[in-house]
């Protein structure tokens, strides 16, 4: 008799991350979902818990699952400055900076990060894998490699409040005084821990790179440190709801990625998503920058907008009208919750621009015991992020 | 100082005839030619000492509205036409000449005049379109909508019958338009050999081979040198300067807040020239990817452009003849004699091509183009020049000298067979590879088209949208080489295109 030993779905099961195998002791719930082909938290054990664990204390959110490359060689910010929307040669050293890249339309692929770790070295960070986008924007340079290592390198994000005061006790030595986007470099156990101080939660927080082997004795060490300051992991759940706060927005939620979008304009330019400040039209030229000016000087169609909205019904995909009598459609909600931060029913909606000097009305359904009730609620435009606080930016970081 | 208003990189044909006809429109053109002569692969040039050749043997289809808006008759251009022959295997040949189809079945000349009604009413009504700029789709401009309604007019001006005919014939395999008709084998190599030669096409191939038959026959028939010599005549009369053994190394772009502009071209270290515009003839690849550089380019534009079919499939056999060639059965070697005796000898050739090998029986156009112009060989000598398929760019093990000398052996045998005594009259060769015509000529991959004539690079999508109406994305670069609309040959038409569009 003969057993069977290969796992005939090998292929298709999911990832374990560097970090799973202390975040499987904690996620209490089995609360599971997918990014990238690796297992991925939805939650460990409460959302609102594990959110307030963000605004009041602190906590991680693994981030191996993010696709990340090191892009190198003589022509590396060359090919990246043509490639994204803003001036890549104006990110200092050990300087990382927020973007987006457009297709030659104008219309958005991806967002994410550039991390500049030396003249004619970088590392790019997104939500999706980017390879094939990448190897396009390389063809025709000659000295540029990119190095996929979204699988090679352990990240973790620290964010909230007792972050910095974590670190501190970790033993990084000068942490305090890193500035909102800087990068640095500390000595760990016999390798490098880099830190960013970046974050997707709009609070005071870091962003932990380091090679897998030495991924859960950072994680130990960290916890060590952190166990007086509150630290706990938390999910995809709660990271929604941080992000919202801050504004940031979501693929898949408020934006679609241009490559994967299938009918004609649901994908998005960098202004009907209130992201033309990343969009560098001092550069002569960059990769979508015609199409963007022509953009830019029509006025998007659409746009993203934040609202307020009455009562206490999270809008989540609510049509939006223009009346209270629905009799005519401007846009629809992407991403709606009660903030318990803010105390606020807070929407991103994308609506029509033309429409957003009017009135505007969410249609909100909500069930209550399986039973489905609708309200009108009146909306409001935010112009800011519903949350900034201060010690998002402080530096040093006050200290807990 | 800035001293001309256009530079024009490649004295090609193509760049003569746009240098010109922008000169004869009182702007100062400069022409950058890194070889020492002008013409590009239609140069003539000492490939053995006393004797000469051009790469691009004989000019089919010269376009004979540049011709006349070139006052090249002024200069010496005449039309020579030379017919085709195939030759049989033993012995036997078929021709075409004065529209009849000559050395063949009874019931194949005859099939022949339909065939030839057909085949020219399609040409006349597609030849205005070859001399336009076609343009992009979504164009709301007049002009544009002027260009796709002629279109369309001129097609529905073939009649029901001929416009249906038109539109189920043009992307057959040659093959199949060819059995419909005939029924000798020969008759059908010699027919398909125009829709065929300078692509990766085979008579089995589905694409442009119909299309490619229906362009070459646009134009007049003219010899290489007098015609090229005509061309720099007519350029030199306009006040074009060209500069000789001037490779450029860039093409300068200047930008600010408003965008790219190109203002001038790099041609050595020391050495930049300032102009309004850059208008290339080299290929699309060589002007974006290594002349231009891909950063001043959009993403997807530029991958387009890397995609670009630009491997060569034919080479350049050169013979240095003690003697005129005898060939077996036929009184004069004076015509196009193309050595494929069968439309299963052509098929058989590209299959080992597409999996980057050489033909144990290449397929061939031969010419002895010194048979009308005694200045190319010493007195009583000759040159034979040959075009061989399909001899792959991408050749599998590269191309070492082995391999050179290998295939260009097979093609002195293929010759052999139908001239015996070739080799005792063989004083000297060359053999030039896609490889050494990619080198020699700075044409990517070697290619006659500089990119392949089929469906998805010609009319608005040639070399690809964005660049199909000779501007390129950069303000003040253009194009007007063979990687345009309509494509390659010795047309002149790319060239007289680009002017015309540059002159609007």
């Amino acid at each position: 008799m003969t057993t069977m030993t290969s796992d005939p779905y090998a292929g298709e099961r999911l990832k374990e991350t560097h970090f799973y195998e202390r975040e499987a002791e904690l996620n209490i719930r089995d609360a599971w979902s997918s990014w990238n082909g690796y297992l991925f938290a939805d939650y460990y054990y409460d959302t609102e818990y594990e959110y307030f664990c963000i605004r009041n204390q602190c906590g991680t959110y693994d981030i191996c699952p993010m696709q990340k490359y090191e892009i190198t060689g003589r022509d590396a910010e060359t090919m990246l400055d043509r490639m994204v929307t803003r001036d890549v040669t104006r990110i200092g050293l050990n300087r990382v900076a927020y973007t987006v890249w457009c297709t030659d339309q104008g219309r958005i692929i991806d967002d994410g990060t550039i991390f500049r770790l030396a003249d004619d070295r970088f590392m790019l960070t997104c939500g999706s894998p980017c390879t094939a986008w990448l190897r396009k924007a390389a063809f025709g340079f000659r000295d540029v490699t990119i190095t996929d290592l979204s699988d090679d390198l352990a990240a973790l994000s620290l964010q909230g409040p007792t972050s910095c005061a974590v670190l501190k006790r970790m033993g990084l030595g000068g942490v305090e005084t890193m500035k909102a986007f800087d990068i640095r470099h500390f000595p760990f156990h016999d390798g490098n821990l880099m830190v960013s101080r970046t974050g997707f939660t709009g609070d005071l927080g870091y962003e932990l790179w380091i090679a897998p082997e030495l991924a859960l004795t950072m994680w130990d060490e960290l916890y060590a440190a952190g166990e007086d300051y509150g630290i706990q992991p938390y999910g995809e759940a709660a990271t929604n709801m941080a992000r919202l706060e801050a504004g940031f927005i979501m693929p898949h939620m408020d934006f679609t990625e241009a490559l994967k979008t299938v009918h004609l304009e649901h994908d998005q330019t960098p202004f009907e998503l209130q992201l033309g400040w990343l969009v560098d039209f001092k550069k002569p030229h960059f990769s979508g920058r015609d199409a963007l000016l022509e953009h830019k000087r029509r006025g998007p169609v659409w746009t993203l907008a934040k609202l307020d909205v009455e009562g206490n019904w999270p809008a989540e995909d609510a049509i939006m009208y223009n009346n209270e009598k629905c009799s005519h459609e401007i846009g629809y909600v992407t991403s709606a919750m009660w903030s318990p931060t803010v105390k606020a029913n807070i929407a991103l909606a994308m609506i029509r621009t033309e429409s957003l000097k009017g009135e505007l009305w969410a249609e909100i359904y909500k069930a209550k015991e399986l039973r489905q009730y609708r309200r009108m609620a009146k909306c409001t435009l935010k112009k800011k992020p519903f949350w900034m606080p201060e010690r998002a930016r402080t530096t040093p970081p006050a200290d807990v | 100082m800035q001293n001309h208003d256009t530079i024009i990189i490649g004295a090609g044909h193509n760049g003569l005839v746009c240098a010109t006809l922008l000169a004869q429109a009182g702007q100062r053109v400069l022409v950058l030619e890194s070889n020492s002569t002008a013409g590009g692969l239609a140069a003539t040039r000492e490939f053995h000492p006393g004797f000469r050749a051009a790469v691009a043997h004989h000019a089919n289809h010269f376009s004979a509205r540049v011709a006349k808006e070139l006052g090249l008759a002024r200069h010496g251009y005449t039309q020579r036409s030379l017919p085709p022959i195939g030759l049989g295997n033993d012995g036997e040949h078929v021709s075409v000449a004065n529209g009849e189809l000559r050395g063949a079945s009874e019931s194949d000349a005859r099939s022949f005049q339909d065939y030839e009604r057909l085949m020219q009413t399609c040409a006349t009504a597609l030849e205005p379109f070859w001399q336009k700029t076609i343009p992009g789709i979504g164009s709301r401009k007049l002009r544009d909508l002027a260009t796709f309604g002629h279109l369309g007019l001129k097609l529905r001006g073939l009649g029901r019958q001929d416009m249906r005919e038109f539109l189920r014939i043009a992307s057959l395999p040659a093959r199949d338009l060819m059995d419909e008709y005939f029924e000798s084998d020969l008759v059908k190599a010699l027919l398909s050999w125009d829709g065929l030669i300078g692509s990766r096409l085979a008579p089995r191939s589905p694409n442009a081979a119909v299309l490619a038959m229906l362009y070459r026959r646009s134009g007049e028939s003219a010899d290489t040198r007098s015609l090229i010599a005509a061309l720099e005549a007519a350029a030199a009369d306009a006040g074009v300067e060209i500069r000789f053994d001037t490779p450029v190394a860039h093409i300068l772009v200047s930008g600010d807040d408003s965008g790219l502009r190109a203002k001038g071209v790099r041609v050595s270290a020391r050495e930049e020239i300032a102009a309004d515009r850059i208008i290339s003839s080299a290929d699309p690849k060589t002007t974006f990817v290594d002349l231009l550089g891909v950063e001043h380019l959009d993403i997807g534009f530029t991958n387009r452009i890397g995609r670009l079919r630009c491997n060569g499939y034919v080479a350049k056999l050169h013979l240095a003849l003690e003697g005129l060639p005898e060939f077996t059965g036929l009184d004069s070697p004076d015509g196009r004699l193309l050595i494929a005796p069968e439309m299963d000898a052509i098929e058989f050739a590209f299959d080992d091509a597409k999996y980057g090998r050489c033909s144990d029986n290449p397929v061939l156009e031969v010419t002895v183009p010194s048979i009308a112009d005694s200045s190319l060989a010493p007195d009583g000598k000759h040159v034979l020049s040959a075009h061989v398929m399909y001899v792959p760019y991408a050749h599998k093990g590269g191309w070492t000298d082995e391999a050179r000398d290998a295939i260009k052996d097979r093609a002195i045998a293929s010759i052999e067979r139908y001239a015996p005594r070739i080799r005792e009259q063989i004083a000297g060769s060359e053999f030039l590879t896609p490889a050494d015509l990619e080198r020699e000529y700075r044409i990517t991959g070697g290619h006659w088209h500089h990119t392949e004539f089929a469906m998805d690079q010609m009319l608005m999508m040639r070399p690809t949208y964005g660049a199909a109406q000779y501007r390129s994305p950069v303000p003040g670069l253009w194009l007007c080489g063979a990687g345009c609309h309509p494509a390659g040959d010795l047309t002149g038409l790319a060239g007289h295109n680009a002017a015309r569009e540059v002159l609007r």
